[in-house]
C-alpha cells in the first residue's frame, strides 16, 4: 500500500506542476502583452514599460516561471493590482464563502441522491424506479444558474421567503449565513444530486445481482438488513467515488452560483478580476480551484484502493 | 434483452427532440417570427400573447425569435467545442496509448491536469488574455472535454494493440501509421461516438453557463445563456422571461441526454 501511495503521490507532484504550467502558459505565452493589457488603453506606453519592469517580464519565461512556482509554493501568489492586497490573502477571504457553498452542496448531493438511487434500485423497473430516472433526467437537464433563477423566482419573488441574494456574513450569526446559501447550495447540488441518483442506482443494482445478497435473502434476513448491512456497504466504493469526483466539480460550478445570488465568494473575486484586468488574481484563483480539484481526484483514487484492495494489486 | 425496447423508446424520443432542436436552427436561419435583434420601445417586457407567444424582453424584442436563433449557437457551439475535445483527446489517447512508456506516463499526467480545469474556469484564463465571446466558450468547453476523449482512446488503444487482427497486420509489414489509423482507431470508433453525443449536452450547458458570466457569447447576440443573464434583472416584472430561454436549454439538453443513454444501450449491450 505504501509503494501505491508513494507512487500516486509522485503523480500528484507531476499533475500539479502542469496545473502551474499551464496556468503560466496561458497568462503568459499566448498572445498579447500582459502589462499592456493591465494599462489597457488608457495606459502610457512608458507606464506600460515600467509595470513590465516591475512583473519581471523582460526576463526570459522559465526563469520567470521558476520564480513565478517557488513563489508559490511558499504561498505567495502575487499582489492583486485591483485590490493593492497580497492575492494569497484575497483567496482567503472569499473562502468562507465559497468552500461552505460547496460543502453544502455536496451534503445536500448525498442526502437527496443515495436514498433516491437505493430506492430506485429495490424498485427496480418499477414505477418508483422509472419515476426517479425521469426526475434524474430532468436534474441532470437543467442548468445550475437557471434552478438558482427558478428558485428565486419562487421563493423570493412569489413567497417573498427568502432575499434574493447577497451573503449575510458569518459575522451575523452561523443561522443567518447558512439561510444566505441554503437556495444557492440547492441550485449548485441538483444537478449532482441527479448524476449521484443515477450512479448509486447503477451500483446497488450491480450488487443486489451478486450471489451473497442471494445467500442472505435466502437465509431469510429482512430486506432492510440485505440493502442496508450487505448490498449499500458493498455499493459504496463506486457511490463515494462519483460524490468524490463531482465534490471538485461544485467548485467550478460555485463560480457561477455565486453570481445568480451575488454572493462575495472566490468565482466573483476571479470575474470581478476579469474587468479590471486583474492578472495576478485570474492566475492565483485559476491556479488555487484548479489545483484543488486535482488533489480531490487524487485523494478520491486514493480513498478507492483503501476501500477496494484489489485495485493496487491489477 | 428485456432493456431493448426501453433503449429504442429513450434513443427514439431523444432522437425526436434532438432533430427539433436542429430544425428550430435551420428554420430560425430563413425564418423567425420577429427580429431577434429588432427593438420596441412601446413594447417592452410583454408576457405572452398571439403577437409575441414568449413575450418580449426588457428591450421589447421578440423572446421567441430570440430563442430560436439562441438554438444555432448552441448547436454551433456544441459541434465545435466537442469536435476540438475530440480531435485533441483521441490524438492524444492514441499516442499515449499506443507508445506507452515514458511518453504514456507523461501526457496522462497532463491530462490530469487539464482535468483539473472545467470549461468555466479555462473561460475565465483564456478571457483574461482574450476578449469574451463565442470562440472563447468553444475553446474552453473544447479543452475541459479532452482528458475524457483521451482516455477512451487510450483504454481502447491499450486492449486492441495486443489483438489478434493488429498483431497480424503488424506480423505483414504494416507500419505504425497504418496499424493506428487504420486497424486501431475505426475499431474505438463506436465508444466514441457515444461519448461526442454524451459530451454534446454538457457543451450546451456550458456554452449557456459562459455567456450567462457574460464570459461567452455577447451581446446583442442571442443566446439562451446571456437571455437568463439578462432576465434576471426583470424576474419581478417579466417572469416569463426566465422561464422560455431555461426551458429551451433544459429540452435541448434532455434531448441529447436521451440520444445518448439510449445510443449507449443500442451500441453497447453489457451498458444495458
Amino acid at each position: 500500500m505504501r509503494r501505491y501511495a508513494a507512487r500516486r503521490a509522485a503523480a500528484l507532484v507531476a499533475t500539479l506542476f502542469f496545473v502551474s504550467a499551464l496556468v503560466f502558459v496561458v497568462v503568459r505565452i499566448l498572445p498579447g502583452d500582459p502589462a499592456a493589457l493591465i494599462m489597457g488603453t488608457e495606459g502610457s506606453r512608458e507606464a506600460s514599460d515600467r509595470l513590465r519592469e516591475s512583473m519581471g517580464l523582460n526576463r526570459p519565461l522559465p526563469v520567470q516561471y521558476v520564480e513565478w512556482l517557488a513563489r508559490a509554493l511558499r504561498g505567495d501568489l502575487g499582489r492583486s493590482i485591483q485590490y493593492d492586497l497580497p492575492v494569497g490573502e484575497l483567496i482567503a477571504s472569499r473562502l468562507p464563502v465559497t468552500l461552505p457553498l460547496a460543502l453544502m452542496a455536496a451534503a445536500f448531493m448525498v442526502v437527496a441522491a443515495v436514498p433516491l438511487g437505493l430506492y430506485a434500485a429495490t424498485r427496480h423497473r418499477r414505477a418508483g424506479d422509472y419515476a426517479t430516472m425521469i426526475l434524474s433526467q430532468i436534474g441532470i437537464s437543467v442548468p445550475q444558474f437557471w434552478a438558482g433563477l427558478l428558485l428565486i423566482l419562487l421563493f423570493s419573488v412569489t413567497l417573498g421567503w427568502v432575499r434574493s441574494g447577497g451573503f449575510e456574513g458569518w459575522s451575523s450569526g452561523v443561522g443567518a449565513a447558512l439561510r444566505s446559501l441554503l437556495l444557492p447550495a440547492i441550485a449548485l447540488g441538483l444537478f449532482q444530486a441527479a448524476v449521484l441518483v443515477r450512479a448509486t442506482r447503477s451500483a446497488v443494482l450491480d450488487v443486489l445481482r451478486e450471489d451473497y445478497v442471494r445467500t442472505a435473502r435466502a437465509k431469510g434476513l429482512s430486506e432492510l438488513r440485505v440493502v442496508g448491512r450487505h448490498t449499500l456497504r458493498n455499493a459504496l466504493i463506486p457511490i463515494i467515488t462519483v460524490a468524490g469526483i463531482q465534490l471538485g466539480q461544485l467548485l467550478a460550478g460555485a463560480i457561477v452560483l455565486e453570481s445568480v445570488f451575488a454572493l462575495p465568494g472566490l468565482g466573483r473575486l476571479a470575474l470581478g478580476a476579469i474587468t479590471a484586468r486583474d492578472l495576478p488574481v485570474v492566475q492565483g484563483v485559476a491556479l488555487f480551484i484548479a489545483s484543488t480539484i486535482v488533489v480531490i481526484n487524487f485523494a478520491v483514487d486514493l480513498v478507492y484502493t483503501v476501500l477496494d484492495p484489489r485495485i493496487r494489486y491489477e | 434483452m428485456r432493456r431493448r425496447p426501453l433503449a429504442h423508446a429513450t434513443f427514439t424520443l431523444g432522437a425526436a427532440i434532438t432533430l427539433a432542436l436542429v430544425a428550430v436552427a435551420g428554420l430560425s436561419l430563413l425564418y423567425t417570427p420577429a427580429d431577434p435583434l429588432t427593438m420596441s420601445i412601446t413594447g417592452r417586457l410583454q408576457g405572452p400573447s398571439g403577437g409575441h407567444p414568449f413575450g418580449t424582453d426588457q428591450f421589447g424584442r421578440d423572446i421567441l425569435s430570440r430563442v430560436m436563433a439562441g438554438a444555432v449557437t448552441s448547436i454551433a457551439v456544441g459541434v465545435i467545442a466537442v469536435g476540438i475535445g475530440a480531435a485533441l483527446g483521441v490524438a492524444l489517447g492514441l499516442l499515449s496509448g499506443y507508445v506507452g512508456g515514458w511518453l504514456d506516463e507523461t501526457l496522462m499526467r497532463l491530462v490530469d491536469a487539464v482535468q483539473g480545469f472545467p470549461a468555466i474556469l479555462s473561460a475565465l484564463l483564456f478571457t483574461a488574455v482574450f476578449a469574451p465571446g463565442t470562440g472563447v466558450s468553444m475553446v474552453a468547453i473544447g479543452i475541459a472535454f479532452v482528458p475524457v476523449f483521451a482516455r477512451l482512446t487510450r483504454g481502447s488503444v491499450l486492449e486492441l494493440r495486443e489483438r489478434e487482427f493488429v498483431v497480424a497486420a503488424r506480423a505483414l509489414g504494416a507500419r505504425d501509421r497504418r496499424l493506428l489509423l487504420r486497424h486501431i482507431l475505426p475499431n474505438t470508433l463506436a465508444p466514441l461516438v457515444v461519448q461526442a453525443t454524451t459530451s454534446f449536452p454538457v457543451a450546451i450547458l456550458a456554452e449557456a453557463a459562459l455567456a450567462y458570466l457574460g464570459l461567452g457569447t455577447q451581446p446583442p447576440h442571442p443566446s439562451w445563456g446571456l437571455m437568463l443573464k439578462e432576465a434576471q434583472n426583470f424576474l419581478g416584472m417579466n417572469p416569463w422571461f426566465a422561464v422560455f430561454p431555461g426551458g429551451a436549454i433544459a429540452t435541448a439538453v434532455l434531448g441529447l441526454n436521451l440520444l445518448g443513454d439510449g445510443l449507449r444501450d443500442l451500441l453497447d449491450p453489457k451498458t444495458a
